[in-house]
């Protein structure tokens, strides 16, 4: 079992008071797998998919990746693991604007210390991106950017893809070119996708789906 | 001011001081330079000559507690001149230096005085004899002396009293320095009593015993090649004395110089050669403190030792001075002055 | 890992170079600022140091005679011979530079800062026609003396043989003073018995000289101490920007799996760098400051104190480590903050302007009570302080306090403003104003000081000159001054002057102490002159009448201070009681002053005849007096002065004085000026999204950009209002409480409006300066990034 999710609880303060986002999850996904997460915008599925990645901590619950617990780790446990086990494509792309494309692209490779030239040339080759290696990411269009998150997110061959809303800022032809990509290569890889999504079409792409209402699977 | 620099080249009469003869009885800058077969005129002669590049006044007793335990003293007044004329107020051409010392089994007290010529601050006056520098002070009529020098740590008071005639060293006087003919008049008068008090930091010391004083003068005492000397006054338990230094020599030879004295003041004078200096021990700071000395006209074959053998005199020209026992032929007590080490 | 984190970190700097100008120039200027102020102290400090040295002033002991007179040599003689180590001292002035006569073979080591090099001939020293060591502006000097140039040496000095000394100043048989050497021997005789006439003047942990300049250099000190709180304010600002700009590059390394450890380390070790660059880069210029502020500084404590500052700089590892120690210790103090600030943030938290404003807010409450506490403290002292720790207390809360309040009240005056808007475009210029503030409140504290500073300084200043210049009418009075050569010069001019005159005045003094105060101490000849023109800060009834019969003795403020004694104490001067009819105003002088009458003077100090001459008369008349007194008594007009060119000379030296104060000011302005700049060109491209809703309802970019000038004016403004009193409160202190500890007066405060006003001028033009590039930026913004706003970028 790649990821292994048991009922998860997270909450936030808010101005109003404690706010239960997620109310008892549970979800696995295996490698090869791909697993759609659906709901509307407050649903909680981003914030599962950051807990997932060890970006923020539930309250209770516990969440095995590749059978680690993240809850078990320290700060640099979980960090370890996102550069090595993870990789997260952001809807916001979140590359590093003073590094051009080609270091962009090699650079969570290159922290995880599996940094392989061929592997980058091969996903730039399949992107699209071999024209654009040179450029800085605000010279390049939003589908260009996030091609290259992908493929930043893919270099070190992650064994768990998350996508948080990957094309949510892109058009709709783009959107669709782009994720024909993701799908490709994450098949390729072998690793296991989560995506967080609230586009139909795509989520029935995914070999599995589950949908998030008020904080439970629905 | 760093003086040091300059007293070195003036107070030790060595490579830099040594000029060369430029004409009967004076050097190159006008000093009178000693001549064989001196006729000394006391109590002039007591007194300072300033014409004379250099002279010295210097006083060193071995000197005995109540409770047995020894103790060496020294009064010292140098003369250096920068010209050679006597002068009057601050461009008065003579420089005074005083050493005063009290040797201890354990300790070595030691302090240095500088003064102008000229203005009174230091001199030597031969009638009535008056030898001072500052509050210290060597006055009487040579039968009887009073002594006093001071320091932050030490002072004394001493009274001499003379126990036999003054006597002459070399040929009536004339000491011959070096095989090249550098020389300078020499006389002493070995046969003082002493007593008096010692202020120490350990406390007033009554003491007992002899001392012995050197006059010297010269303007060119030591040849070029010369680079320090080793002296003994000795003062054996048989009334006997004797006076004895070596001259180091770049060249690794020694000159040599002996004069030995009966109890009653007849002197025989040795001359190169005659008397044998040989290091036995050094100091921890690399200073022959135990010595073979050796006069065999006379027989003597003894062991001088210092009884402290850290009795370094840290002035502004550094030497060695202090007292010693003698064992061997000969059994006594004396003082050994080396320069040239550090 | 490190080295494509470190890439990633650096890239930063390399694609954004405005920023990192920003951040390096910040940290080079409060660096400069630090280390050239304390350069110029550094400098003149080991300058006196050495003047010090070579006088032995303030490290011996020194006997002299109790009248200030030369002594017999033969004193000394008898001294010597009597035990006492003392080592004679012959000194004077010749063509300005002070020459020192001693006797190398008695002075102690360390005396002469002259260590003559191997080979020296020291029988020319001694015997010769005379020697003399000094620097080679002092060979300069004195052209026709044998000078050997020795670096070390004092500046303006000249060591040489007492023998000389003797025969330059014709002291020949005479000695100025005696150093005591330590470590005297034992059994030496009593002083008293041996010289009656001579005092022990006991070392003073610092000289006269080194006591009144460093009085000097606390005002350097003070300053100092404010260009390091600008400085520390500017590297905070520069360095929390910094941070503020990379927050979004931090979030994803992080995300990319980057363990915050290292991150801290290694943003932590960037930093560093920087700082030493920048500390490096800031210590060079601090050097160029104090370079050219030197010969100012050598001019006003020449002035002020008569003590020589070589006008040359060294460089030295204490300043310029102090510098670089400063350049890091601010960086590490504002980044541990920033760093800390970063761990503990969520990994996900969002970096917008409005976050870092309500953060901001959060902080308000606890730097509120901070300002409260600091300003509370401060009004406590302004009642209380005394000393120069208390005094600088003072300055250190009101000037932090003020500062910490300073982003308070403008809150408060913007958020009024606000409500009282009645246009759409007011009510958005305040509530936008007042978004800003945050990101400017640094840059503006920065402003605060440095205008308070300029404020205070030059209140200071001015009231110091118009004191000052009353002064010197009050005791400058008569309109021409002679110094005779001897007696019976002085006697012809008496006998000349007589007819051509109103009255002469001689002018008498004598060194010596009251009270265990050095002091001089005047005879004065009863006349107008003195009954009509001196300001007395205390004094009985009829002061002059009993002081000019004899029964009273007017003293100095300075030795009113330091002796505590006030009118109607009394004083012993040679054994006779006097009581204290006044105390007078003696603003520059050093030491302590009393006046008597002339009839008493010449009864305690028979051997003190007059050199110097007052002659009242008409001004017009003062030229062909000086033309016939040297045809009628052959005294030269170089032995007068007359009353104007005195006054000239004083108030010319005391132009000088200040100088490097402002020269400071407006250095620590344009700093300030400078924190306005960077925070304005940091703010921008936040500014982007907050200005596109505006441009987009209709605002022209031009408007937008005239608004950001306006803006920026418009908070220097608010902030110079803010400046004004706290400047004044600031030069209070330094007139009442610092002034008093250090130079032993207090001087009246006067204000300065016309100066206060220019002062504003200044920093709104520095203000609008700073703001004018970014202004212009943000008015050239293509609307296509504008456009951005509203599209996906965010």
């Amino acid at each position: 079992m790649l990821l292994d999710v048991q009922n998860i609880h997270k909450t936030y303060q808010t101005a109003d008071g404690p706010f239960e986002v997620l109310r008892g999850i549970d979800l696995t996904l295996d490698a090869g797998e791909t697993l759609a997460l659906t709901g509307e915008s407050g649903s909680g599925k981003s914030t599962l998919l950051h807990l997932i990645g060890g970006l923020d901590t539930p309250n209770t619950g516990r969440i095995m990746v590749d059978d680690h617990d993240i809850a078990a780790l320290d700060d640099a446990g979980r960090a370890a693991l996102r550069r090595g086990t993870l990789g997260v494509v952001f809807q916001q792309f979140n590359l590093i604007p003073s590094l051009k494309v080609a270091d962009n692209i090699a650079f969570q490779a290159r922290l995880a210390g599996q940094h392989d030239p061929a592997w980058d040339a091969t996903l730039a080759d399949r992107m699209g991106l071999t024209e654009q290696l040179n450029k800085y990411p605000e010279q390049l269009s939003g589908g260009q950017q996030q091609r290259v998150a992908i493929a930043r997110t893919l270099a070190p061959k992650p064994r768990v893809v998350l996508a948080d809303e990957p094309t949510g800022n892109l058009d709709e032809g783009t959107a669709a070119a782009v994720m024909d990509l993701m799908l490709e290569l994450v098949a390729e890889t072998g690793a296991g996708l989560l995506l967080v999504t609230h586009s139909d079409s795509l989520a029935g792409r995914m070999s599995r789906r589950l949908h998030l209402r008020a904080g439970q699977i629905a | 001011m760093n003086v040091k620099a300059f007293l070195l080249a003036l107070f030790l009469p060595c490579t830099a001081m040594a000029q060369g003869f430029a004409g009967l009885g004076t050097d190159a800058d006008g000093f009178t330079v000693p001549e064989p077969n001196p006729q000394f005129d006391f109590p002039a002669d007591h007194g300072a000559h300033p014409d004379y590049r250099i002279e010295w006044w210097y006083l060193t007793a071995n000197l005995t507690a109540e409770d047995g335990t020894p103790y060496g003293l020294q009064w010292t007044l140098f003369r250096s001149a920068l010209a050679p004329e006597a002068g009057d107020g601050w461009t008065a051409p003579q420089l005074w230096m005083g050493h005063a010392a009290v040797t201890t089994p354990d300790n070595h007290y030691v302090t240095e005085r500088l003064a102008r010529g000229g203005i009174g601050q230091a001199g030597v006056t031969a009638d009535p004899f008056e030898a001072w520098i500052d509050d210290w002070v060597l006055q009487g009529d040579w039968d009887t002396l009073r002594m006093t020098a001071s320091a932050p740590d030490f002072a004394y008071d001493m009274a001499l009293t003379a126990q036999g005639p003054l006597i002459f060293h070399g040929d009536a006087g004339y000491s011959v320095k070096s095989a090249a003919g550098q020389a300078s008049y020499y006389y002493s008068q070995p046969f003082f009593a002493i007593e008096g008090t010692l202020q120490l930091p350990e406390g007033d010391i009554a003491v007992t015993g002899n001392a012995w004083l050197d006059r010297e003068w010269s303007s060119q005492p030591l040849a070029d090649n010369q680079t320090g000397w080793d002296w003994f006054s000795l003062s054996f338990d048989d009334g006997h004395k004797m006076m004895g230094f070596r001259l180091q020599q770049t060249d690794g030879n020694n000159f040599t110089s002996a004069t030995w004295i009966s109890p009653d003041g007849d002197t025989t004078p040795y001359t190169d050669g005659a008397l044998v200096a040989t290091p036995l021990a050094m100091s921890d700071d690399d200073v022959p403190v135990r010595w073979r000395v050796e006069l065999p006209a006379q027989g003597v074959d003894v062991t001088v030792a210092a009884i402290n053998e850290n009795a370094w005199m840290t002035t502004s020209v550094p030497y060695w001075e202090g007292p010693v026992t003698v064992t061997g032929s000969h059994a006594g007590i004396g003082y050994l002055e080396m320069t040239g080490y550090e | 890992m490190t080295w494509a984190t470190l890439q990633a970190l650096l890239s930063h700097w390399w694609r954004n170079p405005l920023q990192l100008f920003t951040l390096l120039a910040g940290l080079a200027l409060a660096t400069a600022l630090w280390s050239g102020v304390q350069a110029v102290n550094a400098e003149a400090r080991a300058s006196y140091d050495a003047a010090a040295a070579t006088l032995g002033e303030g490290q011996y002991d020194r006997l002299v005679r109790r009248d200030g007179q030369p002594m017999a040599q033969a004193i000394y003689v008898d001294l010597r011979r009597a035990g006492w180590l003392v080592s004679p001292i012959v000194q004077g002035r010749l063509d300005g530079v002070r020459i020192i006569g001693v006797d190398p073979l008695t002075a102690p080591s360390g005396i002469g800062p002259v260590a003559p090099a191997e080979g020296t001939d020291i029988a020319a020293f001694l015997t010769g026609d005379g020697q003399f060591f000094g620097t080679a502006e002092t060979a300069a000097a004195l052209p026709d003396l044998n000078v050997i140039i020795t670096p070390e040496t004092a500046p303006n000095t000249a060591l040489t043989d007492i023998g000389v000394a003797q025969r330059v100043f014709a002291k020949s048989g005479q000695i100025d003073s005696l150093i005591v050497l330590p470590g005297q021997p034992k059994g030496r005789a009593d002083l008293a018995t041996l010289a009656p006439d001579l005092i022990l003047q006991p070392a003073q942990g610092g000289s006269d000289i080194g006591r009144l300049t460093d009085s000097f250099h606390l005002n350097l000190t003070a300053f100092g101490l404010l260009s390091f709180a600008v400085g520390i304010f500017i590297v905070n600002g520069a360095i929390g920007l910094a941070f503020e700009q990379r927050r979004p590059v931090v979030r994803t390394l992080r995300a990319l799996g980057l363990p915050l450890r290292q991150l801290v380390i290694l943003m932590g070790a960037e930093l560093m760098l920087f700082a030493l660059i920048a500390g490096l880069i800031g210590v060079a210029l601090g050097y160029v400051i104090a370079a050219v502020l030197l010969p100012d500084v050598a001019a006003t404590l020449r002035g002020l104190y008569g003590a020589d500052v070589s006008g040359t700089l060294q460089l030295r590892p204490v300043w310029w480590l102090s510098g670089l120690a400063i350049a890091l210790g601010g960086t590490a103090i504002a980044a541990g903050g920033a760093l800390y600030q970063m761990a503990k943030m969520p990994l996900l938290a969002a970096a917008q302007p409005r976050a870092l404003a309500m953060a901001a807010g959060r902080r308000a409450r606890v730097q509120g009570i901070a300002a409260a506490v600091l300003l509370g403290l401060s009004a406590i002292m302004m009642v209380t302080a005394n000393g120069l720790i208390g005094g600088f207390t003072l300055l250190a809360s009101l000037l932090i306090g003020a500062a910490l309040a300073l982003p308070l009240i403008l809150d408060r005056i913007l958020a009024g403003s606000s409500k009282a808007a009645k246009s759409v475009t007011a009510q958005w210029f305040w509530a936008d104003t007042r978004q800003q503030l945050p990101g400017l409140s640094l840059a503006l504290m920065a402003l605060l000081l440095a205008m308070s500073a300029n404020v205070g300084v030059s209140t200071m200043v001015s009231s110091f000159r118009l004191t000052f210049t009353d002064f010197l009418d009050q005791r400058l009075a008569s309109e021409l001054y002679i110094r005779t050569e001897n007696e019976a010069q002085s006697a012809a001019l008496i006998a000349f002057a007589k007819d051509r005159t109103d009255i002469v005045l001689p002018i008498q003094n004598v060194d010596t102490q009251v009270a265990g105060q050095p002091t001089e101490v005047f005879g004065a000849r009863d006349h107008a002159t003195y009954r009509d023109n001196w300001v007395f800060l205390e004094q009985s009834v009829d002061p002059w009448d009993t002081t000019f019969g004899g029964e009273t003795v007017l003293i100095n403020e300075q030795l009113s201070r330091r002796a505590g004694l006030n009118v109607g104490d009394e004083v012993t001067l040679q054994g006779t009681p006097f009581a204290i009819a006044g105390v007078y105003g003696d603003y520059g002088n050093p030491i302590g002053q009393a006046v008597i009458g002339e009839g008493v003077f010449a009864t305690l100090y028979p051997d003190i005849t007059p050199r110097n001459f007052g002659l009242r008369m008409d001004p017009a008349s003062v030229p062909d007096f000086v033309a016939d007194l040297e045809a009628a008594t052959g005294i030269p007009a170089t032995q007068s002065v007359n009353q104007a060119s005195i006054k000239a000379i004083s108030l010319g030296i005391f132009e000088r004085t200040f100088t490097v104060t402002t020269a400071l000011n407006v250095l620590t302005l344009a700093v300030a000026g400078f924190a306005i700049l960077m925070s304005l060109l940091t703010l921008a491209t936040m500014r982007v999204p907050q200005l596109a809703p505006a441009w987009a309802m209709g605002m022209t970019r031009a408007q937008i950009g005239r608004l950001e000038l306006l803006r920026a004016v418009m908070l220097a403004l608010l902030t110079a209002v803010v400046a004004l009193p706290l400047g004044l409160a600031l030069a209070w202190a330094l007139l009442a409480v610092v002034n008093v500890a250090a130079f032993g007066w207090e001087l009246p405060m006067y204000f300065f409006p016309m100066d206060y006003a220019r002062l504003g001028l200044f920093a709104l033009l520095a203000a609008a300066l700073a703001a004018l590039w970014p202004a212009r930026r943000l008015a050239r913004t293509p609307p296509a990034d504008l456009l951005k706003v509203f599209s996906n970028e965010r």
